[in-house]
């Protein structure tokens, strides 16, 4: 029998109302990479948050055996002590302070009232190099990129000599090179004998980096898969753990949309970045959407597709625009506004639905009718029980999951809050929509209900700009699909034509050409 | 009832109930005395300028728990204005729309630098709150300077008859005289609001937008009960005072600009969420200014009341006016990072302020420690609404 360094036995844990976890097994070996997955609200992080003792020992029921002892863990620094170290899916650096400070915050060197800062730096130096950045631990945080950032954070867990680490979410924002280095890293640390568990919904990831998979659905433990054969083991296999069903298509079928006239085009457009104005974000791009058309726009984290997005949609981002939007053949006079964007029917659909789509201290009804008050309102004033008709009417379309339209957008579940999103603009009775990674960290049966909306909204005649992360999402979904890197638009391609393979290349062969 | 249920009903209630547990707990520590008719006016009478002020602070706090500090000093200027003017025998009315008038230009000029220089809110009302305690104390030459408009007064709730008069005349019940055109406006009042209130659940039920209206119908019976017996009391006494009626109005308004106007909405989205606001085509430095510029006028009409009640102005008028307004906000319910928060809560917040006031004066409670009751009960009453709000994480 194998040695297992963690052992969770039947854990149970309540919430009042909801049994959160149901009598949930996990096994991991020394030294394996173990993944967890399953779709949101499945229970995983609640599971971790137990292991971490988030939820402390008496808060729920089961053993947790570390290193064959029984722990119980009252806390974080509990958990820590023994080596456990969880690496949250939002980074929990403060922006301003530097590397070094950032990694050993609530665990100084030297004495809490004399803190050696030459200490601190210098080991913060060692473990920097350990995840392979050439940064001095001396920079603030906020100079560096996203994906570095995601490395300190790997850091600062092995500053605190961790032996098994949780990832959460660890790719969630990287793009896919970054991605890519750190699942190498994750290898290479599994060679030197590192024990790490991966919360994760990229799959393919997944398939690459882990010796077990575990699945979990509803608070159970569905079935562990071994993925240490020739052949790693399929997406579609995982899948249909997760949902309990095989997802035989991922993307639903178009069928009979007509494609019609081109509505929107984008002539030699050029944005400047709104601090640095010497630079330019979006770079002479060229676009156009037919009606009925969906088309993509993939490319890499900061390859200037959201800021495109919202150049496009009043000016909202950037500065010293220059270049034509014409909507239907005639130019749009330009100026900042976004009420402007609303009134020539385009609408911006937000990658970051927390920070700028939904006001979440108010209930779904607010979120549905607020970028277009006039519709339920004469003289600017409201005419309420039109509104609440107006939002149980898209509760209804788009099938939210909520006991009534006043519940609060703060506490549904993120394909849900998706939905009123989406529920939102489409209210806003547009023409133009552009969807801005319109199913990011949501789960795959909300995906595919997003990806249906979607399609509907192109059966209605609409223009659908789809940008995306997603490599599989983007050529689902397209009917033609631009590729944007380093604010330029690279390549073009028909949905057809394109693979993930040719797009990789163009993105590639782009690179080399600067 | 559930055990959810009842904890719900705590949850939603928390501050109605500590409400009444104070008016109980003064009611026995005073014999009884708090609520007799004339002290149930005296309330009224006396906090009158924290209703209105707390309204108009509510709107600033909305936007992201912004507050405006300058409120008790603004007060103090148009105050002392009016009082100038009324000395100087200009018409009452030319008076009081000059002071409220002078008070939305202030509100306006502090708007302006909160909302298109992006000067932070504190900081624009800190500065505004020294200038025009300085400028009333310039305009006042540093005297007190008394008004005696009679009418005046009596409009605006000073003086000894600042009632409104019984047109109806006395009206006997069960041995006891009450106000006729009291009892005939709060019968009134009630009969309207229970109607409107019931029509509208009727129309809402039809269009199926609500299911079941049991919990509607035992809060509008609560509401007109409290109505009444308010009523009652105060026809015991000499009647609605003037004050009532504006602070009532300004109650009203601003009730139906929260709750229906897009610019109300706009006030809740904006503290919720000012990016999200902002790409939903909304003005949001246009809500911001709106809410200072309000709140000046506000502090123009309640500048007006001040010296009414006073009988006169004083440069050391309206000093801490501010913070009863903020504290009566928070006690009712509003969040300190904006975005939730209403009028009702403000009534309430400002009745168990006023209460708290009034009971401790009564007990002859030593007026050293009378501000440190109202700080802890301020800290215990946000701490509950914190409490209630966090258990079920």
């Amino acid at each position: 029998m194998a040695e297992y360094l963690l052992e969770m036995q039947g854990i149970t844990k309540t919430f009042p109302g909801v049994k959160a976890l149901d009598n949930v097994n996990l096994q991991v070996e020394q030294g394996e990479i173990h993944a967890l997955v399953g779709e949101n609200g499945a229970g995983k992080s609640t599971l971790m948050n137990v292991l971490s003792g988030i939820y402390p020992y008496g808060s729920y029921e089961g053993d947790i055996l570390y290193e064959g002892q029984v722990c119980k863990f009252a806390n974080i620094k509990d958990s820590e002590r023994k080596g456990i170290v969880i690496i949250h899916q939002e980074l929990a650096l403060v922006p301003e302070m530097t590397i070094g400070e950032n990694m050993y915050l609530g665990n100084e060197r030297g004495h809490k009232m004399a803190i050696n800062w030459t200490e601190t730096y210098a080991e913060a130096d060692k473990y920097l190099r350990m995840v392979k950045l050439s940064e001095s631990s001396k920079v603030p945080v906020n100079t560096i990129g996203t994906g570095k950032q995601q490395l300190v954070e790997i850091a600062k867990a092995l500053a605190k000599h961790a032996r098994l680490l949780i990832l959460d979410e660890p790719t969630s924002s990287l793009n896919e090179e970054d991605s890519r280095a750190l699942l190498d890293l994750m290898l290479e640390f599994k060679k030197q004998g590192m024990t790490m568990i991966i919360i994760s919904h990229k799959l393919n990831e997944v398939a690459y980096v882990a010796d077990k998979i575990t699945v979990i659905r509803d608070g159970k433990t569905i079935e562990t898969l071994d993925n240490r054969g020739a052949e790693p083991i399929s997406e579609a296999r995982i899948i249909r753990g997760m949902v309990g069903r095989e997802m035989t298509n991922r993307f639903p079928k178009r069928e009979n949309v007509a494609i019609g006239s081109v509505r929107l085009e984008v002539e030699n457009w050029t944005v400047h970045h709104p601090i640095y104005p010497e630079r330019k974000v979006v770079d002479d791009v060229n676009l156009y959407v037919r009606e009925g058309e969906v088309v993509g726009i993939y490319g890499l984290m900061g390859a200037g597709r959201t800021e495109l997005a919202m150049s496009i949609f009043g000016q909202s981002y950037g500065t010293h625009f220059s270049g034509k939007l014409k909507i239907d053949g005639k130019v749009v006079r330009q100026r900042r506004s976004e009420a402007d964007a609303i009134r020539h029917r385009i609408a911006y659909v937000t990658e970051d639905r927390k920070g700028n789509g939904l006001v979440l201290s108010q209930d779904i009804m607010v979120n549905t009718t607020l970028a277009n008050l006039g519709a339920v309102s004469k003289f600017s004033i409201l005419d309420k029980d039109r509104e609440h008709e107006a939002a149980m009417e898209y509760q209804r379309k788009l099938n939210i999951k909520t006991p009534s339209v006043e519940q609060l957008v703060g506490n549904l579940s993120g394909g849900n809050q998706q939905k009123v999103l989406l529920a939102k603009w489409m209210f806003a009775e547009p023409d133009i929509l552009i969807l801005d990674e319109p199913t990011r960290g949501i789960d795959v049966g909300a995906k595919y209900e997003i990806y249906c909306i979607i399609n509907d909204l192109a059966a209605a005649g609409k223009c659908v700009i789809m940008i995306s992360s997603e490599l599989p999402e983007v050529l689902g979904m397209s009917d033609r699909i631009y590729i944007m890197n380093s604010g330029r638009m690279i390549d073009e391609m028909k949905a057809e034509d394109a693979t993930q393979e040719s797009i990789m290349t163009a993105i590639v062969n782009a690179g080399r050409g600067d | 009832m559930k055990a959810a249920d009842v904890g719900n009903f705590f949850k939603k209630y928390t501050m109605i109930i500590a409400l009444v547990v104070v008016a109980v707990l003064f009611f026995i520590l005073t014999g009884g005395a708090i609520l007799i008719p004339q002290n149930i006016n005296n309330l009224i009478a006396q906090n009158g300028y924290v209703f209105v002020l707390g309204t108009g602070m509510l709107l600033c706090i909305l936007t992201g728990g912004n507050i405006d500090l300058s409120v008790g000093s603004v007060v103090c200027f148009t105050g002392a204005i009016g009082a100038m003017l009324l000395k100087g025998g200009t018409n009452l009315w030319l008076a009081v729309i000059a002071m409220m008038a002078i008070g939305l230009a202030v509100g306006s000029f502090q708007g302006f630098w909160i909302a298109k220089v992006h000067v932070p809110a504190f900081i624009a009302t800190l500065a505004g709150m020294y200038v025009f305690r300085g400028l009333s104390n310039t305009v006042l030459g540093g005297y007190a300077v008394d008004v005696s408009n009679e009418t005046f007064l009596r409009l605006f709730g000073g003086g000894a008859d600042c009632y409104i008069t019984d047109f109806v005349g006395t009206i006997k019940i069960a041995g006891q005289s009450l106000n006729g055109t009291c009892l005939i406006i709060g019968l009134v009042a009630v009969l309207a609001f229970v109607g409107l209130s019931i029509r509208r659940i009727i129309v809402q039920l039809k269009r199926k937008i609500i299911r079941k209206a049991t919990g509607d119908y035992i809060r509008i019976g609560l509401i007109a009960a409290a109505i009444l017996w308010f009523t009652w009391q105060l026809a015991l006494y000499k009647g609605i005072p003037t004050v009532l009626i504006w602070v009532g109005l300004v109650l009203g308004a601003y009730a139906y600009v929260t709750n229906k106007t897009a610019m109300g909405r706009y006030l809740y989205a904006v503290g919720g969420n000012e990016k999200a606001t902002a790409l939903s085509g909304v003005n949001t430095r246009t809500v911001f200014f709106f809410a200072y510029a309000n709140i000046g006028l506000l502090a123009g009409l309640a500048g007006a009341l001040n010296i009414a009640r006073f009988v006169g102005a004083q440069p050391t008028y309206g000093q801490g006016y501010e913070m009863d307004a903020i504290a009566a906000c928070f006690i009712g319910g509003a969040s300190a990072y904006g975005g939730t928060g209403k009028i009702s809560g403000v009534v309430i917040g400002a009745t168990l302020m006023g209460l708290i006031n009034q009971g401790m004066t009564l007990v002859n409670l030593s007026v050293n420690y009378q501000p440190v009751v109202k700080g802890i009960v301020l800290l215990l009453a946000v701490m509950f609404d914190v409490l209630s709000k966090r258990e079920n994480h």
